[in-house]
């Protein structure tokens, strides 16, 4: 390539100059960050170093039964001044004994302890007791000894600072192991927390993948930049929501109490859970018809919604003897299965968050579902009906949506700050929303389609975005003062973060399909749903997969340090053995990430190649 | 029959796409569209099933009024009118049989969709539509996997289980090469001949209009330049939809 520019004095200034500033800002870097390589060659540092690195390079995986032989010997400190010695009990010849010269000493003095007949080669501390008592577990003062193959040891040891008038004693331990090697506690410990740092991760990865997916859609500019509808529709949607809910939540609580009502008996529930999926899956046949040319008549369409609302109501009360069975089952494999009893304990756990969460999803399905009839009604009515009729029933539905969003939303404001003034988190919001209801009613043309699609898009962006900045271990921390310190904690947290990063990257993936399918399968009639289902899902699959899989990946490695805030995992345990200064313990947690992480990117590797 | 009254389309950039466009198309006819690209070609047909909307003008088939229809009403609508498209716009790694009965969703419950549950005679007459364009034994091959003629019978089948009575063609042969452009083709007209079913189909080469159209309309920056039988297209006629410079070959 030619090079047709002419070099500047110029140029050459500014890049000295721009060099300049590049040292600058790193020289600024290395005072912030406090390198300091004397601080490395400082004896302390360098002492600690080598016993953390000898220790890590030992962890305590690891262990040996052992025997102990233990042997105290007194000796007054101070020397007695009328010069008399302790005298040890008597013993055998062949017993392992020792002896310390001198036989009395003062603080701060070194005597010289001898081991006699001891087993050969065996390790341990010499220490010395304060106290007359030589049982005391207390011990001031520590050399170790290693006896040679005779059984034999010579060490030095400095008297601490201890005086008394009784005398005190001298022990020395040595242990030798014996039979095979056996794993450590430390070693079950670690595994036990390893096992809760894969199913931690685990579920955050199945709960944040189940909500991301539905999420991603409508975070997808293709997908609602279509998405239109007249105002009616909107303010009769945006009314549905809260509506629906609280009838929802009030129907299926009542479905549950009745439930509750029949009992637990087990052969009761296994008849509820046979009888009540059957009776729905036959209503749910005669209701909704797989194909149908004609248009049915209105009385049949209000039999169908009859049997359709029949069906959800038989089916939430299928869920709830589910729950009851799975509590009942759980507490009895609980006591009889032993070891295996975590699975009695699964399937109550299982039970019990079902029984608590259905209500709420009661709640959730029938605002979806009033919402939508609500909006259709709408959508029919600003077909139908004259401009006029229109733009008096927005003036009021708009009005009436406004003043319930902005309610609702001060009521949040409310309950979370404990304002107490009603002016401001109720009055206030409300005629905030009366009006922009009014305004937005006067505004549009009473029949216009408004891009509803692109509000819920941008809504939906800016909250991802914004929860998305925020990392998961702040989360943690969050949720460890909401729920308490545990692997539920960390759940929640990497569950969330999990949510938020992967509507991202999946709402990416479906801006970026190709449109063309997309296009054919509206071309033939299709609705919006099936739109989705059969042109936009099977195109995403894949990376969807490889994406969920990169993800597990990160909530594997995130889990394994979350308990550093208290979320639960094998971080926990890390964090106290490094704060007892327990390195060999902590070695062995550590490794055991390493192994898992490690075999989870390359299991995840594998799974994506083959998804793809 | 169909009957475009003063078409207009206008993108929200501010092209013309269409400018005041009105024909008609009796039942059963073999109509084709043609003119150079950009003309506004697939905007035209892709108003007449509202994949598009149209800024102004009027679309009537049978009396109904499409560009006032309501979403419901569309969807009813469009299940009787089956596309076609250049690229074949299939969903390529779903199967085949998939693809095809995917030309059923505008009858099927929504709710069924869920399952991913077609009836048991929709399957059968996916099969019957894959048999007829030559490929039945493809069914359960990856639609990716096939060529592009292929992909382009599969599209035609998903068409045909429309139970069309109208089928849009958007320069079905133009990313075929020619040997395979005459069966695509002839499988148009088969759908024309023995079916009754009207084809509006937009194309490049006029030896393929005058070996199939009944009918041609012509577009050139969205205005409608010719509307007559193939045969009137002289040299003439050619220069003004096709531009001075346009050289006429074969
Ligand atoms: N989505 C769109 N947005 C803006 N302009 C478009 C869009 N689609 C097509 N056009 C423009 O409209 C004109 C007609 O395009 P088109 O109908 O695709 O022509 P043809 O199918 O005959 O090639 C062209 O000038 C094209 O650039
Ligand atoms: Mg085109």
């Amino acid at each position: 390539m030619k090079n047709n520019k002419k070099t500047s004095p110029w140029k050459s200034i500014k890049v000295g100059l721009l060099s300049l500033l590049a040292m600058i800002i790193f020289a600024y870097g290395f005072q912030i960050t406090k390198v300091d390589l004397e601080e490395l060659r400082s004896e302390n540092r360098q002492q600690s170093l080598v016993r953390v690195t000898r220790a890590l390079a030992q962890p305590e995986i690891f262990e040996y039964e052992q025997v102990e032989e233990i042997v105290n010997y007194p000796i007054y400190v101070p020397c007695l001044s009328d010069g008399s010695q302790a005298s040890a009990s008597e013993r055998s010849a062949s017993e392992p004994y020792i002896v310390i010269t001198p036989a009395c000493a003062n603080p701060g003095e070194i005597i010289q302890v001898e081991g006699f007949n001891f087993a050969p080669l065996t390790v341990g501390p010499i220490r010395f007791i304060p106290g007359n008592d030589p049982s005391n577990v207390v011990s001031l003062g520590r050399v170790n000894a290693e006896t040679d193959s005779d059984g034999h040891f010579i060490v030095d040891m400095e008297i601490p600072d201890r005086t008394s008038d009784d005398a005190q004693f001298i022990r020395a331990t040595l242990r030798r192991n014996i039979g095979a090697p056996r794993f450590s506690k430390t070693a079950y410990d670690t595994w036990n927390k390893i096992v809760e740092t894969v199913f931690l991760a685990l579920l955050a990865t199945v709960f944040g993948t189940f909500l991301a997916i539905p999420l991603s859609f409508i975070a997808a500019r293709n997908l609602m930049k279509t998405v239109k509808s007249p105002l009616t529709s909107i303010s009769l949607s945006v009314l549905g929501w809260p509506l629906g809910i609280l009838l929802g939540f009030v129907a299926v609580r009542g479905v549950g109490n009745f439930s509750a009502a029949i009992g637990s008996n087990v052969l009761v529930n296994l008849a509820g859970i046979i009888v009540s999926p059957a009776l729905a899956w036959v209503g749910l046949r005669w209701a909704l018809p797989q194909e149908e040319i004609t248009r049915p008549s209105q009385n049949m369409r209000f039999a169908r919604l009859g049997v359709i609302l029949l069906v959800v109501l038989v089916s939430f009360y299928g869920l709830f003897q589910l729950a009851n069975l799975a509590m009942s089952i759980g507490q009895t494999l609980e006591a009889v299965l032993g070891s295996f009893s975590f699975l009695g304990y699964f399937l109550f756990q299982v039970g019990d968050i079902v029984a608590i969460i259905t209500p709420a999803l009661g709640g959730l399905a029938a605002g979806g579902a009033l919402s939508s009839i609500l909006g259709r009604l709408g959508q029919i009515g600003s077909e139908k009906l004259p401009g006029s009729t229109i733009k008096t029933l927005n003036l009021i539905l708009t009005t009436m949506a406004g003043v319930t969003v902005m309610g609702l939303l001060g009521r949040l404001v409310e309950w979370l700050y404990e304002i107490g003034e009603p002016m401001y988190t109720l009055w206030g919001p409300v005629a905030v929303g009366a009006i922009a209801g009014l305004l937005l009613a006067t505004l549009t043309k009473p029949k216009e389609s408004l891009p509803i699609g692109m509000v819920i898009y941008s809504i939906t962006r800016t909250f991802l975005n914004a929860l998305r900045s925020v990392e998961a271990l702040v989360m943690a921390i969050v949720f460890v003062i909401a729920v308490g310190i545990g692997p539920f904690a960390g759940v929640m947290a990497l569950g969330l973060h999990t949510i938020v990063s992967l509507a991202k990257l999946y709402s990416e993936q479906v801006e970026s399909i190709l449109s063309g399918p997309l296009e054919a399968i509206e071309a033939t009639g299709a609705n919006r749903l099936q739109t989705i289902i059969y042109a936009v899902i099977p195109q995403i699959v894949p990376p969807y997969i490889s994406y969920t899989m990169y993800r597990w990946d990160i909530n594997v490695r995130m889990s394994t340090i979350i308990g550093f805030v208290g979320g639960g995992g094998i971080g926990f345990l890390l964090q106290q053995n490094i704060n007892l200064l327990n390195y060999r313990a902590a070695s062995a947690q550590m490794l055991a990430i390493a192994i898992v992480v490690a075999s989870m990117d390359y299991i995840s590797s594998v799974l994506r190649e083959k998804a793809i | 029959m169909l009957q475009i009254k003063n078409l207009t389309k206008i993108y929200d950039g501010g092209v013309k796409a269409l400018d005041n466009v009105s024909f008609e198309v009796p039942d059963g006819q073999f109509l084709a569209v043609i003119g150079l690209s950009g003309s506004g070609k697939s905007t035209l047909l892709r108003c007449i099933n509202r994949l598009i909307e149209p800024t102004a003008g009027q679309i009537l088939w049978n009396g109904e009024d499409i560009t006032a229809a309501s979403q419901e009403e569309m969807r009813r609508i469009r299940r009787k009118i089956g596309m076609v498209f250049q690229h074949f716009n299939l969903v390529h790694r779903s199967k085949v049989i998939t693809n095809v009965l995917a030309g059923r969703l505008g009858y099927v419950n929504p709710a069924w969709s869920l399952l991913n549950r077609f009836p048991k005679e929709d399957v059968e007459k996916a099969i019957k539509q894959l048999q007829r364009v030559g490929i039945a034994e493809k069914a359960y091959q990856r639609a990716d996997e096939l060529s592009g003629g292929q992909q382009q019978r599969v599209g035609i089948a998903r068409a045909l289980m429309q139970d069309p009575k109208m089928v849009l063609a958007d320069e079905p042969v133009a990313s075929l090469d020619p040997v395979l452009a005459h069966s695509i083709m002839s499988h148009l007209e088969d759908i024309n001949k023995n079916d009754g079913v009207s084809v509006l189909c937009s194309l490049h080469f006029l030896d393929l209009v005058h070996r199939y159209a009944d009918r041609v309309v012509a577009l050139n920056e969205g205005r409608l330049v010719f509307e007559g039988l193939p045969k009137d297209i002289d040299d003439n006629k050619f220069k003004e939809i096709y531009g001075r410079d346009a050289e006429r070959v074969g």
